[in-house]
């Protein structure tokens, strides 16, 4: 029994991750598709329209799984850039860095959907409410990492300086989640809580936890993607980079990517 | 103390200052955080005045009018406590309904109407099939038909 346990911290070693990473790609390709597919059908033949908004509604089903994705991008970006810092593990700050520019994305997707319903419902494609702002600064959080990463060119300090940044920004997740809560918004509250049911109909719920685990999927597609490019990056001059990935390359090739 | 426990300890403590912070810091700025007043704490003189504020609350039923012009609308906002008239020149949104949540910027006139410049309409976190809600409305007045019987049958 002990003999087939799998020694877990080997891969937090980026040679080891490597082609972990790329076993487990094709594995998410296929469960982005499998949620992808019925989220949409469900999203646009499946839920019934609002008794109030009627089609446009539909919108939510991109929307809050992008606002959920962004929140949670961000708390598992700031984990591993608080790992990196800690243990100074190479990798868990590789995979902070990887993860950036899809919270990024989600956020931006969140803001522009939720301006998309918001001029024909509320009225305005913008207000100034809590909700709306704290969002908005998770974008610019995001874009600081993102710049703070890409304008130290030593990696190590690179990893240091924006996993502090990343650990401040922390404070702003609790705010956007409950700023519908704690102040009087116009962005509605949670339709959809821990604690009690959803307030809306169980097809509509249906599709929008089906698109969540689509994005989700989707995250980790292209974090591992990212990060295997990350890693041969970072990791060029080392001996096992040379002679696995690139073993079979003309010797020009090696001396571009070296 | 190995130095990654440090390291450790000091982001632990470091994350509970700033959220401290962060805390107090929000509940110093509560008061401007509103994004909009109800007609009770304009009756309470919360609200700014002489200046433009937000308005909340829900369209009283039965309250909206229109004028001729069919861009000017008069209608009363009511927290079901206080409730303040508003009128409006412009177009409104999909979701401005009598009965719906409201947020209307702009200030009160000299003769106590609020004199709105935009009015935004606040949607609640229900979402249904529009078969849903007339059962749901049916069911509501079926029970309150049914409330009657029993008062008379007693």
């Amino acid at each position: 029994m002990s003999s087939t346990k799998i020694n877990w911290f080997k891969y937090s070693s980026p040679q080891a991750f490597y082609p972990l990473a790329g076993k487990m790609i094709p594995w998410f390709v296929v469960a982005t598709v499998l949620f992808t597919v019925p989220g949409l059908y469900f999203s646009f033949f499946v839920a019934p329209p609002d008794y109030q908004q009627g089609e446009a509604y539909r919108i939510m089903f991109i929307h809050v799984p992008a606002a959920w994705m962004s929140m949670f991008i961000y708390m598992v970006m700031a984990a591993y850039a608080g790992m990196g810092l800690v243990f100074n593990s190479r990798l868990s700050s590789m995979m902070a860095s990887a993860l950036a520019p899809t919270g990024a994305m989600f956020t931006f997707l969140a803001l522009w959907t939720g301006a998309l319903w918001g001029k024909p419902m509320w009225g305005a494609w913008w207000v100034w409410d809590a909700r709306l702002t704290s969002e908005l600064i998770l974008l610019f959080l995001y874009i600081g990492f993102i710049s703070l990463q890409a304008a130290i060119d030593e990696p190590r300090r690179a990893a240091r300086a924006s996993a502090i940044l990343a650990l401040v920004g922390v404070v702003n997740i609790p705010i956007i989640y409950f700023s519908v809560k704690w102040w009087n918004t116009l962005h509605q509250g949670a339709s959809i809580t821990v604690n009690k049911a959803p307030t809306m109909a169980a097809s509509m719920f249906t599709a929008m936890l089906l698109m969540t685990f689509a994005f989700w999927m989707y995250t980790i597609v292209v974090a591992l993607l990212r990060v295997r490019c990350e890693i041969l990056e970072r990791e060029r001059h080392t001996d096992w980079v040379m002679s696995n990935e690139f073993a079979g390359r003309s010797p020009e090739t090696r001396n571009e990517l070296g | 103390m190995k130095s990654r426990h440090k390291r450790f300890a000091f982001i632990v403590v470091g994350l509970a200052g700033l959220g401290g912070a962060a805390a107090l810091v929000l509940s110093a700025f509560n008061d401007n955080m509103v994004f909009f007043f109800s007609p009770t704490q304009v009756f309470a003189k919360e609200a700014p005045e002489g200046r433009s504020f937000r308005l909340g609350g829900l369209v009283e039923k039965g309250t909206l009018k229109r004028e001729d012009d069919g861009l000017t609308v008069h209608f009363r906002v009511t927290d079901n406590h206080k409730n303040i008239n508003v009128t409006y020149t412009g177009i409104l949104p999909d979701l401005f309904k009598e009965g719906q949540g409201v947020v209307a910027q702009g200030r009160i006139g000299q003769n106590g109407v609020f004199q709105a410049d935009e009015v935004l309409a606040k949607h609640d976190e229900n979402y249904m099939p529009p078969e849903v809600k007339d059962a749901l409305d049916k069911g509501k007045a079926a029970a309150s038909a049914a409330g009657t019987t029993t008062l008379i049958s007693q």
